[in-house]
């Protein structure tokens, strides 16, 4: 078991009111796994990718909840152990490259900031030759043609694809044991897209990472992974290998998103689902789906369905299957 | 058609119940900062007292030529809270006159060159590209430049100084910034897909200028509109200072501090009256700037 | 046949001058519009889609090329020259609902300028048909009385389409109305867009990148390659049998999320390189730099239009 969270609360305070975004998310993962955990923008899915790292913003705070990684407890681990896991176990590929990209240092500048920093816990203070090196070798590992330009290139200077490597490539660097990605393909063309995810994919199996995808992008997520966790409003609704999450949804909300999504087979596009996310000041009481849900019953209001096993590997989060 | 005008009228009420909330909410932001609140009171105090100066000054004739010297010379006290100046005259009764030229001052400036470089500045936003924006762009940068105390001076040697030639000094060196805070703001809302829609739809320049891009604006501009009125009182002081602005023996307070700052440091509560004046109203008027800048940040 | 056409578009070209060198975003565009079609036009950054459909709404004028709207009247002119009569008749719908409602004006007014610029309502009546647009759209009648920040990004599409509806156009361009949507709102936009456009007869122009969309709410699909087009054909035939390479890679490329959809992939080609720059465009065939089945042809001249089959056209050496 490489990654184990239980009952994780995040919320986010400000001096007028508190937002409790997740609110009691369960989710493990074993050594080269791959899983996904789908959700739409607002959901959490953000945070709780950022809890793992225990990078999120000031305002941010657990009040509950474990994550243990290899079998520390992350929120109790020092600054220095956690260092050294950020910049060597675990790496993260973000949404937007131009958020992780400073667009003031050159592309060398910033790889080789992160080179050097692992290399250092590894006990070793590299030259700037076999930073260059090294540099080189990832840089073709992501299949980024002309290394030279790229290295003394700024952010701006490169297309949307090429920064989305340059990101893979410094995610993979710290990533030695856990890839986590944040919607790596949001903005980029869908040509391009399928070249990334493809090497992600290579780059995954061919290092032995497990992975964390997010994303809202369920044919993403569908072609990406072995397992999938849904993740609404901060708690987790459903839980099932991919494939069999995808073509017998258990959950109204999975159910409902799945039957939304556009088909190349077949014409006609679901209701949608009406409603909004609830109001993280204020949330429901009971199931957080509760409001939208079209099979609600009076005790999904009150108290929050428990974790409801469906099958073998298939786990629901609903008083529909108790 | 008995009932449609009665769907309307609820609409109607609807729609004025929701604007009310609005201002409800705008207030609410304003007073939750204490200082926004103190300020707002010091303005309405200073303005009461600029207003009814006649009933609210102790000696009301001593805001302009008084002489009683026997009574010059007179350090602070129950009967002259702020002693007397050279010629006898109630400094404190002065300063609440020179409250009354202060806001006409703000008043006039503000109301000339705001509006006019609001607009100014929309128009030369709006038209980018063409010749109006150069003109109107090119004119601004010619007042920017030229420095402000050499402006009033040419203009006090070819007019005579007095207070009001001192306030068109003050609106031809203010103007400009109006112009470029309204063009900037101006230019980059410009191609915003909500003005192509409403250009697209057949709205007229008019609409687009007050109605779709002035309101985006309008907080920005309220906000330089109270902090500006702090500068313009120093800015008429210092004109006043230098002699080319309001003459003795009116209660200006710049003129004041002037007049009274030869008569430093025996006579020191001369000066320190009206120099506490201009002090206190660019304080009361930064803090309700603040505050008219929170009630509009959220945007 | 000239009667069916809502739209002709021929032989357009839009260019930019930039910092580096001039874009030539549509390049030798030509199409028609069928009345109370949807006609999509497909294609990735760089495409000129956008370019096409902004001056078919006049935001630029063409630099070459006709349009022609209606049979008569030259859509050449930019935004400022064009009748009243023209601004109601053809609609935008834009892709970021952030930005196309100004965050300052309550849904009423916004809904209401149209109405009010075009006539079309008297102005005792204008609540009433506020509200009856809304409702039309699926919103209810109380969202007239709210700003754009207290809705969600399907809310706001449903109101900027309301906003193009109320002037009672033919023509709707949807610019990648539903691309930056989630799921579910995207369904209910996309649900409304359908049932409207039977009731009020509306021509539809989608341009977007997103071929699951397209695969459910167009009639024929046009595909679009750094400014020029290189495939069109009923949605059908195109999923069914796609001809050009560079459409093949598109559709290999996408994420499906079934085994059905994954059959529907055309598998002979993957995705490979870059899009090119469009200041300085490959020669011949653009595609040619990325394309598996090239010939020397390819980079010397432009391919022609070949016909495949009735309405199913291709541009590519490859079926000379």
């Amino acid at each position: 078991m490489l990654l184990e969270i239980n009952d994780l609360h995040v919320y986010y305070k400000s001096y007028w009111y508190t937002l409790k975004v997740l609110n009691g998310v369960w989710l493990r993962l074993d050594r080269g796994e791959r899983i996904g955990v789908i959700g739409e923008s607002g959901s959490g899915k953000t945070t709780l990718l950022k809890s793992i790292l225990k990078i999120l913003p000031q305002n941010g705070m657990i009040p509950r909840g474990e994550i243990r990684y290899d079998g520390k407890d992350i929120l109790k681990l020092s600054g220095n152990e956690l260092s050294k896991i950020r910049r060597k176990e675990i790496g993260m590929i973000f949404q937007d490259p131009m958020a992780a990209l400073n667009p003031v240092f050159k592309i060398k500048d910033q790889l080789y900031d992160i080179l050097k920093y692992k290399m250092m816990i590894e006990g070793h203070n590299p030259s700037s030759k076999e930073l260059y090196e090294e540099a080189s070798k990832i840089f073709s590992d992501v299949r980024l043609p002309d290394p030279d330009r790229v290295l003394e290139s700024y952010p701006f200077q490169l297309s949307g694809g090429m920064r989305q490597r340059v990101m893979i490539a410094m995610a993979l660097i710290s990533a030695e044991k856990l890839l986590l990605a944040d919607e790596p393909t949001t903005n980029l063309d869908v040509t391009i897209q399928d070249q990334i995810l493809k090497l992600i994919h290579r780059l995954v199996m061919q290092k032995n990472l497990s992975t964390i995808l997010v994303s809202h992008a369920l044919g993403m997520v569908y072609q990406m992974t072995d397992r999938v966790y849904v993740l609404y409003a901060g708690d987790i609704m459903e839980e099932a290998r991919t494939r069999e999450l995808f073509s017998h949804p258990k959950h109204p909300y999975t159910q409902l998103l799945v039957a939304s999504t556009p088909r190349l087979s077949s014409v006609g596009v679901g209701e949608g689902i009406k409603g909004k996310l609830p109001d993280y000041r204020n949330p429901p009481a009971g199931c957080r789906f509760a409001p939208r849900c079209p099979y609600v019953m009076d005790k999904c209001i009150n108290t929050k369905p428990g974790k409801i096993q469906v099958n073998r590997e298939h786990v629901v989060s609903c008083y529909l299957y108790d | 058609m008995q009932k449609t005008s009665v769907q309307e009228l609820k609409f109607i009420e609807l729609e004025r119940k929701i604007k009310r909330e609005n201002w409800r909410r705008m207030w609410f932001r304003f007073k939750k900062s204490k200082l926004s609140i103190l300020g707002l009171s010091m303005i309405l105090v200073l303005l009461f007292m600029a207003v009814f100066a006649d009933y609210v000054a102790p000696y009301p004739s001593h805001a302009g030529l008084h002489i009683a010297f026997k009574n010059a010379y007179k350090p602070p006290s129950l009967e002259y809270i702020l002693g007397t100046d050279m010629y006898g005259r109630d400094v404190f009764s002065r300063i609440i006159f020179g409250f009354r030229y202060a806001f006409m001052m703000i008043g006039l400036v503000l109301s000339l060159v705001a509006p006019t470089g609001v607009i100014l500045g929309l128009l030369a936003g709006y038209y980018r590209g063409t010749v109006i924006e150069a003109i109107i762009v090119r004119l601004s940068d010619i007042f920017i430049s030229l420095p402000p105390l050499v402006l009033a001076l040419s203009i006090a040697s070819i007019l005579e100084p007095n207070i009001f030639n001192a306030m068109m000094a003050v609106s031809l060196m203010w103007w400009p910034w109006y112009v470029k805070l309204t063009y900037s703001m101006t230019v980059s809302l410009r191609n915003e897909p909500f003005i192509l829609a409403a250009e697209s739809q057949g709205a007229s320049t008019l609409h687009i200028l007050f109605k779709e891009l002035l309101p985006i604006q309008l907080g920005t501009i309220l906000t330089k509109v109270t902090l500006d009125a702090g500068w313009i009182i120093l800015i008429g002081a210092a004109i006043s200072f230098v002699g080319l602005g309001a003459q003795p023996p009116t209660p200006e307070l710049g003129t004041m501090v002037s007049e009274y700052s030869k008569y430093l440091p025996e006579y020191w509560w001369m000066s320190l009256g009206p120099a506490a004046g201009i002090i206190l109203i660019i304080l009361a008027f930064n803090l309700l700037g603040d505050g008219i800048r929170d009630v509009f940040a959220g945007e | 046949m000239q009667d069916d056409v809502i739209l002709n578009v021929s032989n357009l070209r839009k260019y930019f001058n930039t910092t580096e060198g001039v874009v030539r975003a549509v390049d030798g565009v030509s199409f028609n519009v069928e009345y109370g079609e949807t006609l999509a036009l497909v294609g990735e950054s760089g495409s000129g889609k956008t370019t096409t459909g902004h001056v078919i709404m006049g935001f630029y004028p063409p630099d070459d090329g006709k349009i022609i709207y209606k049979g008569i009247y030259d859509l050449s002119s930019p935004m400022k020259k064009r009748t009243l009569e023209l601004k109601r008749d053809i609609q935008i719908v834009f892709q970021d609902p952030g930005t196309s409602l100004n965050p300052k004006r309550m849904v009423k007014d916004i809904i209401t300028l149209p109405l009010l610029v075009h006539r079309t309502i008297e102005k005792k009546r204008i609540y009433e048909k506020v509200a009856e647009l809304l409702e039309y759209v699926g919103l209810s009648e109380e969202f007239m009385f709210k700003y754009p920040h207290e809705l969600g990004g399907g809310e706001k599409q449903l109101v900027a389409i309301a906003r193009a509806l109320a002037p009672q156009p033919s023509f709707i361009i949807l610019d990648e109305s539903t691309s930056a949507l989630d799921v579910s709102s995207q369904a209910k936009v996309l649900n409304t867009l359908v049932k409207i456009q039977k009731e009020l007869r509306l021509t539809y122009l989608l341009i977007t990148h997103d071929l699951g969309v397209v695969r459910n709410i167009s009639q024929r699909v046009m595909i679009m390659y750094l400014g020029k087009i290189y495939e069109e054909a009923p949605t059908e035939e195109f999923f069914k049998s796609p001809m050009h390479p560079y459409t093949q890679m598109l559709l290999s490329s996408i994420p499906t999320l079934s085994e059905d959809d994954e059959k529907i992939k055309p598998k002979e080609i993957e995705s490979v390189g870059e899009i090119p720059s469009a200041v300085k465009p490959p020669t011949g065939c653009r595609f040619h730099t990325r394309c598996p089945f090239a010939k020397p042809v390819c980079s010397q001249q432009d391919p022609p239009d070949i016909i495949a089959n009735s309405g199913h056209i291709v541009r590519c050496w490859l079926y000379e």
